[in-house]
């Protein structure tokens, strides 16, 4: 059985068609790429994957269930979504790294976030680093951070390498496949680059809300 | 009684309406009509109140006296709904916090026997709670959806992380219900340097000492400290859910 099932998933405003007769299936573990034109849909259909939009029609199933019979903050959990261009929190690294525990009430596992930035080739001086003084490309390795400070089960990257010089996409690109690889996260990961779409295990490519293509 | 306005004396005072007006007409500030339509709005509204509560007062009836209170708050929480922009069920959460916030206020002041539940007392110290209740719930308001629209993406990013919707709006949260309470805050440290507020001075010219006035100034910043945090912590709770959707999804 498949992690992730959409079935005829679409997804319309004001009856203007965004997403078109989606079907799709992940496995878990798996590390599919999603590529297309700007505005064809691939960051709705993700958005929808992630419960931050709701279909309008279709079935999505995770796990072996509808996704309206989970708790929506509950499945975000598991379901991480890490944004383009993300916001960092508070004032400092810590602030955004202690986030997930707070949301869940949990002790804030610094020893963990330790070898998390020393990992993202930043030290343990710098949990207590203003996010104003990260550079882009430390601002993204945090927010991935941030994203697995205590593992989903699907991590889902919505052009997290956008805008990256070479180096520090190079260097997300190895957290991506260690997270993959080592711990066995599901990637479902939007690219425009194509390095990575040639790179790709498994594409799909999205048009015009529909799923025109991609390799197996 | 040391007060000297009559008839005569207003309406020589209306020369200064003429003052504002030819202001207006020389700047062309294009508000003549409107400072007419509110000079007459605002002579025949207190008359008809002036006449009303005397009425009332002498009546000095506990029912009437509530009735009048409850179209007091009422009145507020419509008002502050007007401030609403489109936040879902504004109206119910503007009386609410309006109701519950005058109803804790004039009852510890009952309790604490510096009022009583006489209609001259009740219904002018009614309705200063709840107009200043109001404004701090309409500041609530705009402060949220201000700070919602600037805001979307951290919230999105802190629900994509699984946060519930309470952790995800709570800096939102503490600025507006700030922003509710400010202006209060502001006016209690500088009364008395800055302004001579209504209360205090309507008994001063009403002839009393001005240290009894400046008691009844005291118990009044109290009161509109405790009516104005009641109401925007009130309103800021109740209102925040209706920027999501059943699913636990931003809509704006």
């Amino acid at each position: 059985m498949s992690l992730i099932t959409l079935k005829n998933v679409g997804y319309q405003v004001d009856q203007t068609p965004i997403l078109t007769d989606i079907n799709l299936a992940i496995e878990a573990r798996e590390w599919v790429t999603i590529a297309g034109p700007s505005g064809s849909g691939k960051s709705t259909l993700v958005r929808i994957i992630a419960s931050l939009l709701s279909k309008t029609s279709g079935d999505l199933i995770f796990d072996g269930q509808p996704i309206e019979s989970y708790d929506p903050i509950i499945y975000r959990r598991r379901v991480s979504y890490s944004f383009q261009q993300p916001t960092l929190f508070g004032d400092t690294v810590r602030d955004n790294l202690a986030f997930p525990y707070q949301i869940r009430q949990l002790d804030f596992d610094e020893a963990r976030a330790i070898t998390g930035l020393e990992y993202v080739g930043l030290t343990e001086s710098d949990l207590n680093k203003a996010v104003n003084d990260l550079s882009g490309g430390q601002r993204q390795r945090v927010a991935l951070l941030r994203n697995v400070m205590i593992y989903p089960e699907v991590l889902i990257l919505d052009e997290v390498t956008a805008g990256l010089d070479a180096e520090n996409k190079a260097f997300v690109w190895s957290m991506i496949q260690h997270f993959n690889q080592d711990d066995g996260l599901t990637i479902i990961a939007i690219t425009h680059d194509q390095e990575e779409i040639d790179a790709a295990k498994r594409l799909i490519t999205i048009e015009a809300g529909r799923i025109v293509g991609g390799k197996a | 009684m040391n007060l000297a306005v009559n008839n005569q004396s207003l309406v020589l005072a209306l020369g200064l309406v003429m003052i504002a007006l030819a202001i207006g007409w020389h700047e062309k500030l294009g508000i003549d009509r409107d400072m007419i339509v509110g000079v007459v709005r605002a002579v025949i509204q207190l008359f008809v109140v002036g006449y009303l509560l005397k009425y009332v007062f002498r009546l000095n009836n506990g029912w009437l006296t509530a009735i009048l209170i409850l179209i007091i708050i009422f009145n507020a929480g419509y008002n502050a709904k007007q401030r609403s922009d489109g936040i879902p069920r504004a109206l119910p959460i503007s009386i609410g916090a309006i109701l519950i916030s005058t109803a804790v206020t004039l009852g510890v002041l009952m309790l604490a026997g510096a009022i009583k539940f006489i209609p001259s007392q009740m219904i002018p110290i009614s309705g200063m709670i709840a107009s200043n209740s109001m404004v701090a719930i309409g500041l609530c308001y705009r402060n949220l959806n201000a700070q919602f629209k600037q805001e979307r993406q951290a919230v999105l990013e802190k629900l994509a992380l699984g946060a519930d919707l309470k952790d995800a709006s709570k800096e939102i949260l503490r600025d507006s219900i700030k922003t509710g309470m400010q202006p209060t805050i502001d006016s209690a440290k500088t009364v008395g340097i800055v302004s001579l507020p209504g209360m205090m001075s309507g008994l001063i010219f009403a002839g009393v000492d001005p240290v009894r006035a400046i008691k009844y100034q005291i118990m009044v910043t109290f009161m509109l400290m405790s009516a104005t945090s009641i109401g925007s912590v009130l309103a800021c709770y109740w209102a925040y859910r209706g920027f999501y959707n059943e699913r636990k999804q931003l809509t704006i």
